[in-house]
Order: structure tokens, then C-alpha cells, then sequence
């Protein structure tokens, strides 16, 4: 038997992929209660689309599986529930968000799951890893300990081990999902702050990767740059955000306009005191260890940072763009699992092994049915479909407006082969879901090349998990690295498809110019709104 | 500080003689490698193959007489006066062989710092990895040279059909263009290589950050006239100049541990003597056109242009001196075009922020290893090693435009303005009147809308 970290490893036959649990021993009601909430830690992964055991994948067996099954269950009796609760009734937001409870829980609870891919295959690959790292300096990261919080310790002190992670596992998922509904409902503001602090945990996760790594812990100076850095990019892109969306504010406070105003120029003389800083840390033994760190943060910041902020501005057009997307990686990871393990048989790429051309599919299929619903839900709700707005009377943020035309139902004539299929000749939809179909395509097709990266990533640099944050999870950057191709994909399409430049920071932009240039620009647009009969056709002016 | 004196030998003397060499950081990091050897005891650092010796046959015949050290230094001059003449035959040739030398310059750059990452990983036969390197490259190319191309030929762009679509989607089209690279190394991920080929990517990532954005920096200076271009350029190459002949003359104190050769007598010196420098050419270029309008493309000869009104940056204007200086000189006022004053800031910055970039090639050299970046210019060394300080220069030069000088473009203005709904546009409108009459740019007998 090897033990993977915290999990118990036990060699066993390979299970048919499909097979019912083997009922071994008794019937009695507490074996077969043993049996389904038994803890999955060898169970396939959550986002793993299972195949016939491979000799690397040493299962736990039957009663490893059924939990994810009677999930599966509890998730489509949840998921119909609550849409159809959600059809019958208007409902306030506190109610909506009930829903999106029901809907969700036991997605994320399953979700859980998802890292067990790595850690399984983490032996059975290591040895093909080592003779070819052989020649690099890589040494090994030392596993992660165990920061289970002591209270769950001493609730679950009576159980086995793999009923302890299950239930920690489970514990932590129920968590984090209440959190993520909670942070929603307390508005904007905090979901700023929240993708904020786990930005700055992501990039905390890998630079302690780097560090491990490198053996560069101790390297002078270093920690104090990484971070000096992620400020310097985060002050960057913070100004060029406040600047555009808090344009009243910045305007009545004259600290604020002197500082948006000169910001480029801010922002690179604070990046250069941090390059100049490098450059006068370099010690004579380490030069390409610091090197290596210096390139290692900038291509953390270069990942973490622009993507947060990148979802950060998807916020500011409207809560759905933030919620729909995540919960539709989500989503893919679910049903992803589902369909590979009841159908799994071709595997997919060899970088995951588990994951199997039926589950992608599948998953492709039903995250876009699944996601075209739950745009229809979000869509009626003023507080998901409003762009966020800053109110500079009430110094607080609003999201009140009239839905644009995207959130508002039109009617499509449906073509004539589905017509004669359905029989109906129109459909109400919003127009919002047929972008949701767009969206979800991508992050069935694409979003998983984000999880290989991060499996290649973890299996290059021999570890787990990026770290070990939430127990029986692993580190956030696990929980987050589907998203993050997402989030780009995101804005590019809501700045390339959806919206136009802001207006605000157009009027801002024109006034900025010298007069000769406001005047032209004036007598243009007079011209084309004239055109356009917007203005009264010109009576001849004196100028 | 015998060291000092020594480099007078060979190569060192050529840069009395040419005001405008580029060259004088080479010498001094060749002689830097030889303290490298004791330190680099540490992990598994592979030694780069020294380059090979490429200097052209028919200078090698021409000098086939003289002894090595001579050769040298005639070759390193004669490649140093075709460097220069190069220069000026190509600002005399126009923008658009300015753009194209810049774009050469960022491949050449490119290959010799992938090139470098191979040797060090011993990477270079690892499935597809340079294939990718360069279809990022070609991705982020086409990403900034599209975003540049909508701002400056915006008439050109909306006039063909295929163009105008391609500038319309143009985030979309690279983004896409960019997964899929990134699919293609996901893809590519070799079971024994998955290290490699992650720091391949890094490394890939990195250059692309460094040479690629700066590069279009520089092409976004060009636009906005040519001087823009020209004077960081000649500040930077003047204080490597000035900073070595300070030294030389005058060098006592070491100023950093990672270049032992460079003094603070020579870093100060070089600072006033840059700035002295700068000015002077500054007043010289900003006499004529060619070298300080923006620089715009013409729809109807489809060419580019560089006349224009100049703008007050460029006209003679009074300043008085201080009293102080008034006793001084006897003059109370002075014509300066300000530009000249600016010219100051660039000088200063160039004469203080170059150098960091020196140290930081410097060192990056020392890490892996290597006497210069490759071989592409006998006796200098690579393009990179002639253009590592210009880097930042360039960065702070856009930043200094953006914060100091300029507005926004307002063609792009125009263009946004165009894309808005009509009734942001009409609000735009109407701000933008009540902000003009207020200024007393237009009568007050406007129709209201």
C-alpha cells in the first residue's frame, strides 16, 4: 500500500468502470449506509471522465463510487426543483439566490472530487518523470502538510481516515459555496475585495512553487520584490478601472485628479524603483537563480493579475457576465464527471488520463443546455443584468437601470426544421441566451486546456497541489485554474460583441483635447447626429 | 583601476574618434566573463557553446596583415561607421523603413534571446517548441500592429470592406489567434519534457513581454514624430560614450559590484555631458519639419507624410533666465524651443535609468554564461547587446508622451465616437457644447439640440 499524502492508497483488481458496487459481506442497512457515504479519497475525480482502471489509477473499489452517484441524483432532483420553483414565482433577490443554492450545492459538493486526478496519477507518473528531469536541477518539492482546522480534527477524531476526508472534503465544499452566494449578495463592493484577496493567493501559491523550487527562499531581497511588484501591476490596473468608472469622483476630489492624471507616468516610475531594486540585488553566487525568480513573477503577475482584473471588468458590465461564466466552468467539470462516468470509454489526452472523449461531449452538451437555463433565470433580475454603477451622491454603488435590449425577451422564429419538430413557430428567448450558448461552448472546449495546463504544471514541478489552503482541496489556484482562460475569453467577447467604448471615458478623452481638436470633433458629430436626424437640420450659424 | 586604463588598448580607442559609437559596453562585459567562473559552482548550469567567429571573408582578407588585437579594432570601427551610416540612411529613407528596420530588429532580438533559452535548457530539438515560440510572436505582432494600424490609418481601414471587419473584431481575431498557440502547447506536452517545455514557455512569455511591447513603444514614439525616435535613441548611445570617456579619464570609484569597470566619475560626468548633449540636439532637430511632425498617413497618395504646423513644442519661445544666471551670462532672456526643455528629462533619465539596463543585460549574461548574445555583428556581439539600454528608454519616452505631452489621439476619439448608440452620442454632444461655449469657442447663439 502507498499513501499518497492524506489519502490511503489500496491496490485492488480493476474495477469495471461502470460496475454496481460488490457487495461483499453482509446486506445489513449499515454496510450498504457504509457503502454509499463511504469517503471517495480513491473514488475517480469529480472532473475526471473515468475509464476502465488503468494499472496507474489505484481505485478504491465500489463503495468508493456510489457517492458520486447518489450526488449525481441529489444535483438533477435539486437542479429541477429549484428551476422550477424559480418559473412559478417572481421572486426578490434573496430568493433567487435560494435557488441558486439549491442548484448548486450539490454541484460544488461533487466538485470536490476534481482533485483527486492529480494525486492519483502523481505516482504512477513520477517515475516516468524522473529520468527525464534527470539532467535539470529540480529537486523536489516537499509535500504539503496537513492544516485541517482543529475543530473539524476533533468533531471527526472517531473516523476512519477516508471517511474523515470525505466529510472534510464536504464540509469545505458546503463552505465555499455559501460563501461565493453570500459574497453575491453582499454586492459588488465585496466581490471586488474577494476577487482581490484570492488574486493575491493565487500568486502567493506560485511563488512559494517558485521558491520551492528553486531553493530561492532565502535569496535577498526577493519576497520583498515579488510582492513590490504585484502592487506596482495591481496599482496599475486598479487606477486605469477607478479612473474610468469613477469619473464623478475623480473629478471632485483634486488629490484623486492629480494622480489619474499623471497615473501612467506613477505606475512606470513605481515598476522602475522595483526593476532598479532587482538590479541592485544581484548577488555574485545567484545571478540566474534570481533571474529565473524575477522572469517566474512576471509571468505570475502576467497570469493572476490581468486575468482578475479582466474579471473585475466583466463585473462592472453587469453581475451575470460574473456569475454565469464561473458557474458554467462549473458546470462543465460536473456534468463532464457525470457523463464520463456512465459513459466513459476513449480517453482523451494522455496528459489526464481519466478524461474521456464521451465525458467532453457530454459535457459540451449539457453545459450549454444547462447554461441557456440558467441565463433565462439571471436575466430577469435587476441586480445580475445592471451594469455597475457608482453613484457619487450616495457614495455607494448601484445596480439600477433599465435592462438593455440584450435582457429583454424578443421573439425568434424558429427554422423549419425544428418547427415541424416542436411544433411551435416562435420562441421567447433573451438574447443574452444565445450568447450564454457562445459562452459555454468555449468553456466546454477550451476551458479544460486551462486544467491540463495546470496538471501539466503540477506534474512538471512534482506537486500535489498548488498549495494547501482549503483542506481536501488543495490551494485556490486549484480551484480557480478553469477559470481563468474563461475570464478572458469573457471580456474579449463582451468588448469585441456586446458593448461599445465606454461613454464616460469618451467625454473624458474629449475633453482633454486641445480646443481646435474639441471643435472639430464637435462640428463632426454635429454633422453626423444631424445626419441621423437626431439634431434639427442646421440653420446657417454665424461663427 | 588599472583595469580602466587597460581597455585603452585595443578596440577602446575607436570610440574617441566616433561621437556616435555604440559600442562601448562590449569590451567592457567581455573582460566581466572571465570573474564569472568561480561563481557559477552551483546547480546544473550548462555552458552556452561559445559562438563562432563570423567575421565577414573579405574584411578578414583586407586585414590579413595586421596582428590580432589590431584587427579587432579596425574591425569593430569599420562595423561601427557601417552601424551609423545605416542609421542615417534609413531616417533619410522615410517612416516606413523605420517601422520595417524596427520590426527586424524585434525578430532579430527575439530569435537571440529563444536562441539562448535552447542552449540553456538543451531544449532545442523538443517537439514543436520553436515553431511555437514564433507563432507568439507572430500572435502579439499581429495583436499591437493591428491596434496601432486602427488608431493612425483609421480612413484607410474603414474604406476596404475586409479591413474594416478585421479591425472591428480585431481583440476577438488575436485572442483567438493566441489560445490557439496556447492549445497547441497544451497539446504538445511531452511525458519526460514537461519541465522544459514549462520554462520554454515562461521563457517564450518573457521575451515577448520585454521585446515586443518596447518594440511597438518605439513605433508609437516614430508616430508622433520622428524626433520622438531619433533623440532617446542618440542620449542613450551619447552617455555610454560620455560615461566611458569620463571614466577613463577620470574614474576612481566603482559604482556597482556587477560591472566593475563602471565608475561614478564616469556615471556623473556622462550625466552632464548627455544632458549638454541633448539639448544641443534637440535645438538642431527641432529646426525642421521632416523630423517633427507626427507623422501621418495620407489617404489620397497613399503615403506617408511628415508636414505639418508645428506645434508649440517646437516653436522659438522667451524664457527669462534667473537672476542668477542673467549675472552670469548678461543675457536676460533666452529662445529655446521647449522640447529642449524636455530633452532634459529624456537626457536625465537615459543618463540614470540606461545604465540599470546595462546591468540588468549584464547580468543576465553573467547567469547564463554567456560573452554576448550572438554573433550577428563581428566584434560587437548581437543586436541585443547593442540595443539593451535603449529599452527602457523607449517605455518611459511613451509614458512621458502620454502623461506630459499629448492627449489622446483624436482620430481614435472620433472612432469611438462613432461606435457609441446615438443617443450616447447625442448626450456626448451636448456636454461637449456646453463645455465649448463655456471656454467662448462657439457663440452662444448655438441652436440647442
Amino acid at each position: 500500500m502507498t499513501v499518497i499524502g492524506r489519502f490511503a492508497v489500496t491496490t485492488k483488481r480493476k474495477q469495471p468502470f461502470m460496475g454496481k458496487p460488490r457487495s461483499k459481506g453482509t446486506e445489513s442497512l449499515a454496510n450498504y449506509l457504509t457503502q454509499i457515504f463511504g469517503p471517495p479519497s480513491n473514488s475517480p475525480p469529480l472532473a475526471a471522465h473515468v475509464r476502465d482502471g488503468s494499472r496507474e489509477i489505484k481505485q478504491g473499489g465500489g463503495p468508493g463510487r456510489l457517492p458520486e452517484e447518489f450526488v449525481a441524483f441529489l444535483f438533477v432532483v435539486c437542479s429541477s426543483a429549484g428551476f422550477r420553483i424559480a418559473l412559478l414565482e417572481k421572486s426578490t433577490q434573496s430568493q433567487c439566490i435560494n435557488y441558486l443554492v439549491f442548484f448548486f450545492s450539490p454541484c460544488v459538493y461533487t466538485l470536490q472530487e476534481a482533485d483527486g486526478d492529480d494525486k492519483l496519477l502523481f505516482p504512477g507518473e513520477g517515475e516516468g518523470e524522473l529520468e527525464g528531469d534527470s539532467k535539470a536541477d529540480t529537486p523536489d518539492v516537499p509535500p504539503s502538510t496537513d492544516n485541517t482546522p482543529q475543530c473539524l480534527n476533533k468533531a471527526l477524531e472517531g473516523l476512519s481516515s477516508r471517511w474523515k476526508n470525505w466529510w472534510i472534503r464536504g464540509i469545505l465544499s458546503l463552505t465555499m459555496i455559501i460563501g461565493f452566494f453570500l459574497i453575491i449578495y453582499l454586492g459588488p463592493i465585496m466581490l471586488i475585495l474577494v476577487v482581490m484577496g484570492v488574486q493575491i493567493k493565487c500568486f502567493h501559491e506560485i511563488i512559494t512553487i517558485g521558491y520551492r523550487v528553486y531553493h530561492s527562499y532565502h535569496l535577498p531581497w526577493f519576497r520583498t520584490l515579488s510582492w513590490y511588484f504585484l502592487i506596482c501591476v495591481n496599482y496599475f490596473f486598479y487606477g486605469e478601472t477607478v479612473a474610468d468608472y469613477f469619473g464623478a469622483l475623480v473629478r471632485r476630489e483634486e488629490p484623486l485628479q492629480f494622480l489619474v492624471r499623471y497615473h501612467r507616468f506613477i505606475s512606470f516610475a513605481l515598476y522602475l524603483s522595483g526593476f532598479c531594486m532587482f538590479v541592485l540585488s544581484l548577488v555574485k553566487k545567484h545571478y540566474r537563480l534570481q533571474f529565473y525568480m524575477f522572469a517566474w513573477t512576471h509571468v505570475t503577475l502576467l497570469i493572476v493579475v490581468t486575468q482578475s482584473h479582466l474579471v473585475i471588468q466583466n463585473l462592472f458590465e453587469g453581475m451575470i457576465w460574473f456569475i454565469v461564466p464561473i458557474s458554467i466552468v462549473i458546470c462543465n467539470d460536473i456534468m463532464a464527471y457525470i457523463f464520463g462516468f456512465f459513459f466513459g470509454r476513449t480517453p482523451l489526452i494522455k496528459l489526464s488520463p481519466k478524461k474521456t472523449w464521451e465525458g467532453f461531449i457530454g459535457g459540451f452538451f449539457a453545459t450549454v443546455v444547462l447554461s441557456f437555463f440558467f441565463a433565462y433565470l439571471l436575466s430577469q433580475y435587476q441586480y445580475f443584468v445592471c451594469p455597475v454603477e457608482y453613484n457619487s451622491e450616495t457614495n455607494r454603488f448601484a445596480v439600477e437601470c433599465e435592462p438593455s435590449n440584450l435582457f429583454m425577451i424578443q421573439e425568434y422564429t424558429l427554422p423549419a426544421v425544428v418547427q415541424n419538430a416542436v411544433r411551435w413557430k416562435t420562441v421567447n428567448l433573451y438574447p443574452f441566451q444565445i450568447h450564454s450558448i457562445a459562452l459555454s461552448t468555449f468553456a466546454s472546449l477550451i476551458g479544460p486546456f486551462g486544467g491540463f495546463f495546470a496538471s501539466g504544471f503540477k506534474r512538471a514541478f512534482k506537486i500535489k497541489d498548488f498549495a494547501d489552503t482549503i483542506p481536501g482541496h488543495g490551494g485556490i489556484m486549484d480551484r480557480f485554474d478553469c477559470q481563468y482562460l474563461m475570464a478572458t475569453f469573457v471580456h474579449v467577447y463582451i468588448t469585441s460583441f456586446i458593448r461599445g467604448p465606454n461613454p464616460s471615458k469618451v467625454l473624458q478623452q474629449l475633453l482633454v483635447l486641445q480646443p481646435e481638436q474639441q471643435l472639430g470633433i464637435f462640428n463632426t458629430l454635429r454633422n453626423l447626429l444631424r445626419e441621423k436626424g437626431m439634431l434639427p437640420p442646421a440653420v446657417e450659424e454665424a461663427q | 583601476m588599472t583595469e580602466l586604463r587597460h581597455r585603452a588598448g585595443t578596440e577602446t580607442e575607436l570610440q574617441h574618434q566616433n561621437s556616435e559609437d555604440k559600442g562601448s559596453e562590449t569590451e567592457g562585459k567581455e573582460k566581466d566573463g572571465a570573474s564569472d567562473n568561480e561563481t557559477k559552482s552551483d546547480s546544473g548550469v550548462p555552458e552556452v557553446p561559445v559562438p563562432a567567429d563570423d567575421t565577414p571573408e573579405v574584411l578578414n582578407k583586407a586585414l590579413s596583415g595586421l596582428s590580432s588585437r589590431w584587427k579587432n579594432w579596425w574591425v569593430r570601427g569599420i562595423l561601427t561607421l557601417a552601424m551609423i551610416s545605416f542609421f542615417f540612411i534609413i531616417i533619410y529613407l522615410g517612416p516606413m523603413v523605420l517601422m520595417m528596420i524596427v520590426l527586424c530588429v524585434q525578430i532579430k532580438c527575439f530569435h537571440e534571446i529563444i536562441t539562448i533559452g535552447y542552449s540553456v535548457y538543451h531544449s532545442y530539438h523538443l517537439p514543436w517548441f520553436r515553431t511555437l515560440s514564433w507563432y507568439f510572436l507572430l500572435c502579439v505582432n499581429y495583436f499591437f500592429y493591428g491596434e496601432t494600424v486602427t488608431d493612425y490609418f483609421f480612413t484607410l481601414v474603414q474604406r476596404e470592406e475586409p479591413l474594416r471587419i478585421l479591425s472591428k473584431y480585431h481583440r476577438f481575431i488575436s485572442f483567438a489567434l493566441y489560445l490557439t498557440g496556447f492549445c497547441m502547447f497544451v497539446l504538445s506536452l511531452v511525458k519526460k519534457h514537461y519541465r522544459l517545455q514549462f520554462y520554454m514557455f515562461g521563457w517564450t512569455h518573457v521575451t515577448l513581454l520585454i521585446v515586443v511591447t518596447q518594440s511597438h513603444l518605439i513605433i508609437h514614439n516614430l508616430f508622433e514624430g520622428m524626433i520622438w525616435f531619433i533623440v532617446p535613441i542618440s542620449c542613450v548611445i551619447c552617455n555610454d560614450i560620455m560615461a566611458y570617456m569620463f571614466g577613463f579619464f577620470f574614474g576612481r570609484t566603482p559604482l556597482i559590484k556587477l560591472s566593475p569597470k563602471k565608475t561614478w566619475e564616469g556615471f556623473i560626468g556622462g550625466f552632464f555631458a548627455t544632458i549638454v548633449f541633448g539639448i544641443l540636439l534637440s535645438y538642431v532637430m527641432s529646426g525642421y519639419r521632416y523630423f517633427v511632425c507626427p507623422v501621418e498617413f495620407n489617404n489620397d497618395s497613399n503615403r506617408f507624410t511628415v508636414d505639418c504646423e508645428p506645434s508649440d513644442l517646437f516653436q522659438l519661445q522667451d524664457y527669462g533666465l534667473p537672476a542668477v544666471l542673467q549675472s552670469i551670462t548678461g543675457w536676460t532672456t533666452v529662445k529655446l524651443y521647449p522640447f529642449q526643455i524636455h530633452s532634459i528629462a529624456l537626457s536625465a533619465f537615459a543618463s540614470i535609468m540606461g545604465p540599470f539596463g546595462g546591468f540588468f543585460a549584464s547580468g543576465f549574461k553573467r547567469a547564463f554564461k554567456i560573452k554576448d548574445f550572438a554573433n550577428t555583428i563581428p566584434g560587437h556581439g548581437g543586436i541585443m547587446d547593442r540595443f539593451d539600454c535603449q529599452y527602457l528608454m523607449a517605455t518611459f519616452v511613451n509614458v512621458y508622451i502620454a502623461s506630459f505631452i499629448r492627449g489622446p489621439n483624436p482620430s481614435k476619439v472620433i472612432q469611438q465616437l462613432l461606435a457609441l448608440r446615438p443617443d450616447q452620442q447625442l448626450h456626448i454632444f451636448n456636454s461637449l457644447k456646453a463645455h465649448l461655449t463655456e471656454k467662448g469657442l462657439l457663440p452662444a447663439l448655438e441652436e440647442a439640440a
